[in-house]
């Protein structure tokens, strides 16, 4: 192992050998071993096209929509490897959030929450699913906000609530870990501080990884960061460490700002 | 410096002309455009309305005795199109369920596969069928549905030819409207674990509901004026009927019926009148529901 990757103390996710390519041989991720803390946010960082959102993607299988890609590694939660776990189980231990909100158009901002239970057809009582919504909702803090327009469409809300609801459509579904790639990156500051101050309160339950192109962000609310580069792991540590002390000089430039 | 200045008053005035002249060529346009379409209402109207009453929609189409006699006491023709009504409804609703599904599987295939050698052949091939007269897929109809399955002209034929020109539409419509759905809709379903099947039909279709029904609506009101290939496959009838094994009258039929007989004139208008209004109705409400959408 490259002795600028640390391991870490409770890993919740072992990624092995990982490598993905879009078009044959060209590969976007290449040979990746990482581990990933539990309870913990892990941040990951590097320049435009270095790999960050194909390795996330990788880790609840998203890549499967598109055959032509192709992985190779293996990647394994609590030490089982999410190859053999149907995606169904999977995708409900590993949530993801996506960079654009996307709480579904047609549905109110009850069933977006419980979206994860209606369309896997899980059948819930009314007042447990009413606990799931009401708890999701204030977790993000945004039950104060709709709690008298539950059942409006959610795509009337602002951008900032809407990756808030998200959020909550992602924790409501109860994952062990919840992937965010660039998730402010399409809200204003004030949404961004709500949607930081968030994550850092979810690490308690959660695991958490986030893809940031915002290296202030990463130094805000992770504990570990990763910095990758050209689809390469260049350095993985604590997060403190990394930015006081970077190990490789291509680290350095970045958190610098040299270059991306 | 003045003749600078003149100059350009020329210029200016020039182009003034030239916009005057561009404005009243762009009314005089639209007016040519629009005015085929008031006519037509107009004349429907004028010649139509005395027809539409009551029993209009309530009876079945008279024979030539009866409406001879009624033009010779200068009075309305008895009777209506009911028959024509009720087939036309049944017609279009036995090709509506046919083509529906079909075609919007099929554009849900186009749209997964966008890219691929085959998807593009079928592509091509919906786009061909678009132009296919409607007298020739009657002729298809006749030797699919006529000759083999029901053993003579029925409703069922007809329903099979409409739905054939019904399905390119539907084909793309359903296509276009995918397309415009985000990607990250579709992942959002993935992301929370709902197999792909389902992602599509209770993520995407309701997501496209109003662009699927509006692509629907307008392809029913493309069929439901067509004569030629119902000539060839339901033939019509002076009765009401719901068998669909039988031969039916639809609305159109019996305008083409009214047309051969002289008594049965005035009835030509009500019946286009009433088809003219339906069609109307049809393409407001898709307008609506389009519109919706975007807001
Ligand atoms: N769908 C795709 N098809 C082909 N190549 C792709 C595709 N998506 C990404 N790539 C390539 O893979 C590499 C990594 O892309 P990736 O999206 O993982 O980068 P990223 O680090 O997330 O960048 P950004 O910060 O801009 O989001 C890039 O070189 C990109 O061009
Ligand atoms: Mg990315």
């Amino acid at each position: 192992m490259n002795e600028n990757i640390d391991r870490v103390d409770n890993p919740i996710i072992k990624i092995e050998n990982l490598s993905i390519a879009y078009d044959k041989d060209k590969f976007a991720v290449k040979d990746i071993n990482v581990e990933i803390e539990k309870n913990a946010v892990t941040a990951i960082m590097g320049p435009s096209g270095c790999g960050k959102s194909t390795l996330l993607r990788a880790i609840n299988r998203m890549h499967e929509l598109y055959p032509q890609i192709e992985t190779k590694g293996d990647i394994l939660l609590k030490d089982e490897n999410i190859m053999d776990m149907s995606t169904i189980m999977l995708r409900r231990k590993i949530g993801m959030v996506f960079q654009r909100p996307n709480p579904f158009p047609t549905m109110s901002i009850y069933d977006n929450v419980i979206a994860g239970y209606k369309l896997n057809g899980i059948k819930l009582k009314k007042n447990d699913r009413d606990q799931i919504v009401e708890e999701s909702l204030i977790s993000v803090a945004l039950w104060d906000e709709v709690k008298d327009t539950l059942f409006k469409k959610g795509s009337f809300l602002s951008g900032g609530q809407q990756q808030r609801l998200c959020i909550a459509r992602t924790i409501a579904y109860k994952p062990d870990v919840i992937l965010l790639d660039e998730p402010t990156s399409a809200l204003d500051p004030i949404a961004t501080a709500r949607v930081e101050d968030l994550l850092v309160k979810l690490k308690k339950d959660y695991t958490i990884v986030l893809v940031t192109h915002n290296m202030s962000q990463a130094a805000r609310i992770s504990d570990k960061s990763m910095f990758m580069y050209m689809g390469n792991l260049i350095e993985y540590g604590n997060t403190m460490k990394m930015f006081t002390n970077p190990r490789n000089p291509k680290t350095e430039q970045y958190l610098t700002g040299k270059f991306g | 410096m003045s003749s600078a200045t003149i100059q350009y008053n020329t210029r200016s005035d020039y182009r003034k002309r030239k916009n005057r002249l561009f404005y009243w060529l762009v009314i005089a346009m639209s007016a040519i455009t629009v005015s085929p379409i008031l006519l037509i209402v107009y004349k429907l109207i004028i010649q139509g309305y005395k027809q539409i009453n009551w029993s209009f929609f309530t009876k079945v189409a008279p024979n030539t005795l009866e409406a001879m006699t009624a033009n010779a006491q200068g009075e309305v023709i008895p009777g209506g199109i009911l028959n024509g009504i009720t087939g036309t409804f049944l017609i279009v609703v036995m090709a509506a369920i046919i083509a529906i599904p079909v075609g919007i599987m099929i554009g849900l295939f186009l749209y997964e596969n966008q890219g691929k050698r085959f998807a593009s052949i079928v592509r091509d091939i919906s786009d061909i069928l678009q132009g296919v007269p409607s007298i020739v897929l009657g002729l298809i109809a006749y030797m699919w549905v006529v000759k083999p399955v029901t053993h003579g002209f029925s409703a069922l034929a007809g329903s099979v030819a409409l739905a054939i020109m019904m399905l390119p539409l539907i084909i793309r419509s359903t296509e276009e409207t995918m397309k415009m759905i985000p990607t990250s809709l579709k992942e959002a379903g993935l992301a929370l674990g709902v197999p792909y099947y389902k992602v599509i039909l209770r993520v995407l279709i309701p997501t496209g509901f109003s662009g699927l029904s509006t692509g629907i609506l307008l392809a029913i009101s493309r069929i439901i004026g067509e004569t030629a290939p119902l000539m060839l496959t339901t033939l019509g009838s002076s009765a009401v009927n719901w068998d669909v094994t039988k031969p039916t009258s639809a609305i159109p039929l019996l305008v083409w019926e009214f047309y051969n007989d002289p008594n049965m004139a005035n009835l030509i208008w009500s019946s286009s009148l009433f088809l003219m209004g339906f069609v109307l109705v049809l393409n407001i409400i898709s307008k609506r529901i389009a519109a919706k959408q975007n807001r």
